[in-house]
């Protein structure tokens, strides 16, 4: 048994999951929810027994390092911490119609890793050699996968908006029906983002601290911490958006979306289009 | 006329000051002009101008968009956001401390109605003897209440974390500590670079600005070193540095590794391990010679550049040299050297040496004398980043705040429960600042245990 076959098992369940959420859209019926939700916690717990095999594995070889060091275990990770966030969210809120939402991030993470990602485990270079590492990163991903999971709960709001200004008829029945009204659409979007945003913090905080205890600069203006400020003053406009009025729903949604287009490029585009400190070992 | 057109100016100066608008724009205008300076190289390289027309260059500088984090239009962004939260808190936040600091401790009919959750409870016993009850009541199971009598009635008051309320505003003041570090690093410290080379100390370190700074010490690199995996990435920089005062080194500070993530700091300079390269000078080159003729073989040791006399009058210099020829000469390996060398009374003759495993390659020159070269002692340089900055613990005091205030502001709740005590019975009111329907569960979860007690 290796991790490597235990993530493609985690990516084929990610993808039962999201058929079976999508199933439960259409015929309605609570169990199909209920599974969507336990697939999703079975393909987690492989995850998670896959991630701390592969920590096991970089031991054996004599590297020992956390699975956090290249762009293979950052995705895996984020994948993991969007199942994670969505579970939680899942367990406390019982809307499952979300799940549909969600998952495909995981799913699409998990895919990406596996087919297409290096996923040999490499001993880490100097500059990784910290146990700052571990903290940044655990930090900065929860802080992401909760905006995806907000970033997927306004996208059903938006949808279920303008099909309700088209004027269809939403109780009625049609796949919307299990959507949750838009008022607790407005509300769940916001707490995942009170979720995310202290962690992003944290994750902005962690990352200077560790510059600084490096290089001796905590701050230096680098494309992936400009871009992390970046995130970080949409989703600060967003929480000041939700005491102002005209600004909650659907321009909330909005910026929940951008705010999460933001943080994908912060995550991906800054390594693939602009240079910087951050080059996943590359 | 004219006075009350100045209030009324002064008025729309400070409400626009005080307007979530402006937070709303200025934030998502800061998010979006800093885009600019993540696409535009700041402080940019030769090659990467030569690639942009003479019009964007004269453009971009004339916006600042080389140094924009630092351009005045940037900066004046970021104090007009430290002014607008400044004001927004000057506005909110007696309001908020009066709810604090001055709790509404009767809950008469008007107020009443305008909570959320209220609950009456027919309950025996006279007002004194409930009112005991309450009293413990909600001390073993809230908080410990404030007891007030008023018109007949026993009112009582009890709240937990009052003190949350005021997250928001620990946040933006975590903000202007931020700032105000940062201000403090940008006057009284410097980001410095040095390079030393193995052997050798500094005692003043050049800033990014070019201008020299005096340690106050020497810091002396005693060795430097690479350690690479077996993969060929590297697996660790080390440098043993000493500190210096008045040429003698300072106890506990002698011969010190610092390694990436490992700094060493001294009287508040941090050194820290940057880069590192060879050193030409300092290099101690190992050359025999032997005559030709016959006779023992002569070993000498010679520095870069340095002429050294040869038996029999000729001189040589090594110019340059390394442990492994194969990149420059194909077909050999080992060490070789490029010289100089000068025959008694003739003129100097370039070429190159090699190791003793070549000797009809080396035989080709030196005249009587066969020289070959045995490899010499490389000598590194340390690059070292070298930073004072003094407030760092103010911007780390300013994390800190900022971290507390979005638990505060986020994750806690102002909860608070009225009871009015009558003869009949008794009378429950709640509100809560955050998550209405957690605290509904709250307060019907007090509810069913006053029924039971």
């Amino acid at each position: 048994m290796s991790s490597s076959m235990l993530f493609n098992a985690t990516m084929v369940i990610y993808m039962v999951s999201t058929c079976i959420f999508f199933a439960f859209l259409a015929s309605r019926s609570k169990a199909v929810g209920l599974a969507g939700t336990y697939a999703a916690l079975v393909g987690f717990l492989i995850q998670t027994a896959a991630i701390g095999l592969r920590w096991k594995e970089s031991y054996d070889m004599g590297h020992g390092h956390a699975p956090l060091s290249n762009l293979f275990e950052s995705v895996v990770f984020f994948a993991w911490t969007i199942v994670m966030i969505f579970l939680i969210i899942d367990f406390k809120y019982k809307y499952r119609a979300i799940g549909f939402f969600v998952m495909p991030f995981a799913l699409f993470g998990m895919a990406w890793a596996q087919l297409s990602l290096d996923s040999n485990i490499e001993p880490l270079v100097p500059a990784l050699q910290s146990n700052w590492l571990t903290y940044h990163v655990v930090t900065c991903f929860l802080g992401y996968a909760a905006f995806a999971v907000a970033c997927g709960i306004s996208i059903m709001y938006l949808i279920r908006e303008s099909m309700e200004k088209g004027g269809g008829n939403v109780q009625a029945g049609g796949l919307l029906s299990m959507f949750p009204s838009i008022r607790i659409l407005d509300d769940l979007n916001y707490k995942a983002i009170m979720i995310g945003f202290p962690l992003l913090s944290l994750g902005i905080i962690t990352g200077a601290a560790w510059a600084n205890y490096a290089w001796g600069t905590y701050w230096s203006w680098d494309p992936k911490e400009t871009w992390s400020l970046i995130v970080w003053f949409v989703y600060a406009a967003f929480l000041h958006a939700r005491i102002t009025r005209g600004w909650v729903g659907r321009r909330a949604a909005i910026l929940s979306v951008i705010g999460f287009a933001a943080t994908i490029f912060c995550y991906l585009g800054v390594n693939l289009f602009l240079s910087g400190l951050h080059s996943y070992g590359k | 006329m004219t006075t009350t057109n100045k209030r009324g100016f002064a008025q729309e100066v400070w409400d626009f000051f005080c307007s979530l608008k402006l937070s709303i724009f200025l934030l998502i205008g800061l998010a979006l002009v800093s885009i600019i300076g993540t696409v535009i190289q700041q402080g940019p390289q030769r090659e990467y101008l030569a690639t942009l027309s003479e019009t964007k260059i004269r453009l971009y500088s004339a916006l600042g968009f080389f140094d924009m984090y630092h351009s005045w239009w940037f900066i004046l962004l970021l104090y007009l956001l430290t002014l607008n939260l400044i004001c927004c808190s000057i506005k909110r936040l007696p309001r908020v401390w009066k709810v604090v600091s001055e709790p509404v401790l009767v809950m008469d009919d008007s107020f009443e109605k305008s909570l959320a959750n209220v609950k009456d409870l027919k309950l025996k016993g006279s007002k004194e003897e409930l009112k005991e009850r309450m009293a413990s009541f909600l001390r073993s199971e809230f908080a410990a209440p404030v007891i007030t009598e008023s018109n007949g009635e026993y009112h009582l008051f009890a709240q937990k974390s009052p003190w949350c309320r005021l997250g928001v505003y620990v946040v933006h003041l975590s903000i202007i500590v931020i700032f105000i570090g940062a201000l403090i690093g940008s006057f009284f410290g410097y980001k410095a670079y040095t390079n030393i080379p193995e052997g050798g100390g500094v005692s003043q370190v050049q800033t990014q600005s070019g201008k020299m700074i005096p340690l106050g010490f020497e810091v002396r690199c005693e060795k430097f070193s690479v350690a690479y995996y077996d993969t060929g990435a590297p697996k660790e920089f080390k440098s043993i540095l000493t500190v210096l005062e008045n040429g003698q080194p300072v106890p506990g500070f002698q011969s010190r590794p610092i390694i990436v993530n490992d700094p060493l700091t001294y009287k508040g300079i941090t050194f820290y391990q940057s880069s590192f390269g060879q050193a030409d000078e300092g290099s101690l080159y190992h050359i025999t010679v032997r005559d030709r003729k016959g006779g023992a073989p002569v070993k000498l040791n010679a520095r870069q550049g340095e002429r050294v006399a040869l038996p029999g009058g000729a001189f040589l210099s090594v110019m340059e040299a390394t442990m492994d020829v194969r990149p420059f000469m194909r077909g050999f390996d080992g060490p070789g050297a490029q010289v100089e060398f000068t025959p008694a009374g003739g003129n100097p003759q370039p070429f190159v040496i090699l190791s003793d495993k070549y000797e009809s390659f080396n035989a080709q020159h030196g005249g009587d004398l066969l020289i070959t070269f045995d490899g010499m002692d490389q000598k590194f340089y340390t690059g070292l980043q070298v930073a004072h900055d003094p407030g760092v613990w103010v911007v780390w005091f300013g994390c800190f705040l900022m971290v507390v205030g979005i638990c505060m502001a986020f994750f806690m709740s102002h909860k608070r429960v009225w009871a009015r005590v009558t003869d009949s019975g008794v009378t429950l009111g709640g509100s809560a600042s955050k998550n209405p329907a957690g605290f509904e569960i709250c307060f019907d979860d007090l509810v069913e245990k006053i029924g039971k007690a």
